[in-house]
């Protein structure tokens, strides 16, 4: 058996790889993701008392930090059975687009524009986000950082800092909105629309509109039919926060719809001895391995998910860009690299909506906390930037932590990354012998996902080193191509 | 008079087990990031640039003019990463509450490695296969937990810290600014305040006078007054500043993220012995044992080392072997 480590980090740096591994044909076999690094928190946040787990947990991720904050804070409501009152309803909805624009924004110039706004054969060593700003001038690479620091300004004004809030707590929100701040987020507002158009504009001239961009997304080996599982809101619109959880299958026909607390009779976990990351699939499909289509339990998660499983946005202008991505991509969209353009509309999206909340009466209401009630058990969902996101809590009538389960997005994808990567293995990779641009693609198919391995590791990873491995039978390396190492 | 060019100093940021949060919010600094990488020469930051480690290694040993860990040291990479990092650090930064202190991945002391790994692996109701999952051996071998975090200084000679779960970006900014002026910069030096979170919290301080504590969900406190007034456990007259009191600010008590004061040993033990100072036992309490106030907080180590338990007198918690 052969096989082939794509290494996003050398062993010493070392947080997450893909294992290719091949059969005695010279065929691949299978894909494995690996994630070494481990910190134990569902352990740690046992015995801690609940109200605290929105702090510690938010400590999960400095990427995505207000995700696995909302998520726990809502978990928490539930635990200490306090609905909150609609203002701290409001102003978390606030703060939570303005992070999506922070995170999504982020994520698309650090990671996604080198791969799509240089030539997709750029030399690694040149495809990063320096050489970006080169290309398109210091003054417009200060102008992005400039407006998403719009995004930065507002998220400190609601949750004294933009990295690790502090701000929900279990039945609301610990601090008001003044009416200064309203009227300086209103300010600022207008700058994450400029940042959301012009992020669009890039997108749409540089690779929605290329012919050749077209055809690498509709590339058959850069297309995976699985099932995908988001969050939707009562219009059947794609909602960050509230919902139901609705799966739908590689058809796009809907397969179930159920209430967030009831998650475990829907997604169940398997585990493997050499990885820290689990493998979530559908209980009422079944574990397969990694394979596509309607018989295996494959689903994904996150902003193509979200695209493929909803009818659309509540906000006029994201809405005409989900149509035209309707209109060139087809429905259900199995386009993996499409994930980046999903990602793209959700900034103007999440902008729209920032201003909508900003002008809504009762943002900046004085009742900001419900009382609390009977201490139990609480399940928080939501779609976090790379998607669905799950805290569950049990804690005694003290209110002290009994029981935590988390499951991340980038678990929940973590069959479709290992099934992508297989799948353009299968296609590219013949032999021992790959050419230079197969390196590219599976990389970018694999940035496409976004992994965040800094909810279970520490790297953004489309700026971490790959190390692609081949080995045969006998586990003697035959060759290997140092990506960045 | 020969022109004489300055070399641009050399920064590195390296990652131990962290959640990015402290390098990432770096990108917050807006377009002033822009003129902080114009001065200086980052030869590596893989969460920011395409950067290799390879580029670190090649660096003579003591050639890089600073390099910022972020991160505690849980694993045996981490422990290399951070061998390394001191190798080739002319000044080493420990980059946030988890280099400096242990920070949240410290509350892993409260366990043992093999009842962390059967709770997350075996005892979770997601969970589909219930063997025992995980190796340690061969080619595919995980890296091995140390056993328990430390903060950086635990393992390798720290020159200078800059606390806080992310420190302060101000903070950050007047070590950059020091360094880009070559200014000399005592071993051992705090980039934050050396007077209490209380110096900086704006909340009005009167009496105290506390007769119970509570959990801060448990009652809406008065957004004006002193939170510990109040009976709400803050950690501001145990931790340093520099922080603006943000988290007071926002109606919470500090969690004393930015550590222990100057010269102080422990500050939660420091915290405890503090309150009990100030506890006085009213008429409905008067036969209540101070040991049963404090038990009212149900984890009081979660309460008084939140971020800091890997350097408190504690360190971990006494565990079964095995």
């Amino acid at each position: 058996m052969k096989r082939i480590v794509i290494n996003p980090a050398t062993r010493l740096e070392g947080h997450a790889k893909i294992a290719i591994i091949m059969d005695d044909n010279g065929e691949v076999q299978d894909a494995l993701f690996q994630t070494v690094e481990f910190k134990g928190f569902e352990s740690f946040c046992l015995g801690r008392n609940a109200e605290e787990l929105p702090v510690i947990t938010s400590r999960i991720c400095g990427v995505c930090p207000w995700a696995h904050h909302m998520a726990s804070v809502k978990a928490t409501d539930a635990l200490f059975s306090a609905p909150p009152p609609p203002t701290a309803l409001k102003v978390r909805e606030l703060a939570y687009n303005a992070f999506m624009v922070h995170d999504h924004s982020a994520v698309f110039y650090a990671l996604a524009a080198p791969d799509l706004l240089l030539d997709p054969d750029t030399p690694r060593a040149q495809r990063n986000i320096l050489e970006l700003v080169k290309r398109i001038g210091r003054d417009t690479g200060a102008k992005v950082l400039t407006l998403r620091k719009a995004a930065a300004d507002i998220l400190t004004i609601v949750g004294g800092r933009a990295t690790h809030p502090i701000f929900g707590c279990p039945g609301g929100i610990s601090r008001g909105l003044t009416a200064e701040d309203i009227s300086t987020i209103r300010e600022k507002s207008r700058q994450l629309v400029e940042l959301a158009e012009l992020t669009n504009k890039v997108f749409e001239d540089s690779v929605a509109s290329k012919k050749e961009f077209v055809d690498l997304f509709n590339t058959d080996a850069f297309v995976n039919r699985s099932y995908y599982a988001s969050l939707v809101g009562k219009d059947g619109r794609i909602s960050f926060l509230d919902g139901d959880v609705r799966v739908i299958k590689p058809d796009g026909s809907p397969f179930e719809e159920f209430k967030p607390e009831s998650y475990l009779d829907h997604f169940e976990e398997a585990s493997l001895p050499w990885t820290y990351m689990k493998f979530p699939y559908l209980k009422n499909v079944g574990w397969k391995g990694l394979r596509e289509g309607e018989d295996s339990g494959v689903y994904r998660v996150g902003p193509l998910a979200r695209f493929n499983v909803a009818k659309g946005f509540s906000t006029p202008k994201a809405q005409t860009k989900f149509e035209l991505f309707r209109d060139t991509l087809g429905s259900p969209a199995h386009q993996t690299l499409a994930y980046q353009w999903a990602r793209v509309i959700e900034i103007l999206h999440a902008a729209e909506r920032v201003t909508e909340l900003v002008d809504d009466a009762e943002l900046g209401g004085k009742e900001i906390r419900s009382p609390l009630g009977k201490v139990g058990e609480g399940v928080g969902v939501v779609e976090a930037p790379r998607g669905l996101l799950v805290h569950h809590y049990k804690a005694d009538e003290r209110g002290v932590v009994t029981f935590v389960n988390l499951i991340v997005p980038s678990t929940h994808n973590n069959s479709g990354i290992c099934l992508s990567v297989k799948k353009a293995a299968q296609h590219l990779i013949k032999g021992t012998d790959i050419p230079e641009p197969v390196f590219n693609r599976v990389e970018m198919l694999y940035r496409a996902y976004d992994p965040c391995l800094a909810c279970g590791t520490h790297s953004l990873p489309g700026s971490m080193p790959l190390k692609f491995e081949l080995y045969d039978s006998s586990g003697r390396l035959l060759r290997a191509e140092a990506r960045g190492l | 008079m020969e022109s004489e060019i300055v070399a641009k100093p050399k920064v590195a940021i390296v990652l131990g087990a962290t959640c990015s949060g402290c390098d990432y919010s770096l990108l917050d600094l807006g377009a002033g990031l822009l003129d902080v990488t114009d001065q200086v020469e980052i030869v590596y930051w893989p969460t920011g640039i395409d950067s290799k480690l390879g580029d670190l290694e090649a660096v003579p040993d003591g050639g890089v003019d600073l390099i910022l860990f972020d991160g505690a040291v849980v694993n045996e990479d981490n422990l290399e990463m951070a061998r390394l990092s001191r190798r080739k650090a002319k000044m080493l930064a420990a980059f946030g509450s988890c280099g400096t202190y242990g920070g949240i991945p410290g509350l892993i002391n409260t366990g043992s490695p093999k009842k962390i790994l059967l709770e997350v692996y075996q005892n979770l109701p997601s969970r589909s296969d219930k063997a025992e999952p995980l190796c340690f051996e061969g080619e595919d071998a995980l890296p091995k937990m140390l056993g328990q975090a430390y903060a950086l200084d635990q393992v390798v000679d720290v020159d200078v810290y800059l606390p806080g779960c992310p420190p302060p970006l101000k903070l950050v900014a007047n070590l950059f600014t020091d360094v880009l002026a070559g200014k000399e910069i005592p071993k051992g030096t705090y980039y934050a305040s050396n007077r209490a979170v209380c110096y900086e919290c704006k909340r009005v301080k009167e009496n105290k006078d506390i007769v119970a504590l509570h959990r801060y969900h448990e009652i809406q406190p008065d957004a004006t007054r002193c939170l510990l007034e109040q009976g709400i456990v803050c950690l501001g007259p145990a931790t340093r500043g520099g922080c603006d009191a943000v988290c007071c600010t926002q109606n919470q008590p500090c969690r004393g993220c930015l550590g222990p004061l100057p010269n102080s040993v422990d500050s939660g033990s420091e915290m405890m012995s503090a309150l009990a100072s100030v506890m006085s036992l009213d008429d409905e309490n008067k036969d209540a044992d101070y040991a049963d106030i404090f038990d009212n907080l149900n984890d009081t180590l979660g309460s008084f080392y939140m971020f800091t338990l890997p350097k408190s007198i504690l360190g971990r918690r006494k565990v079964d072997q095995g």
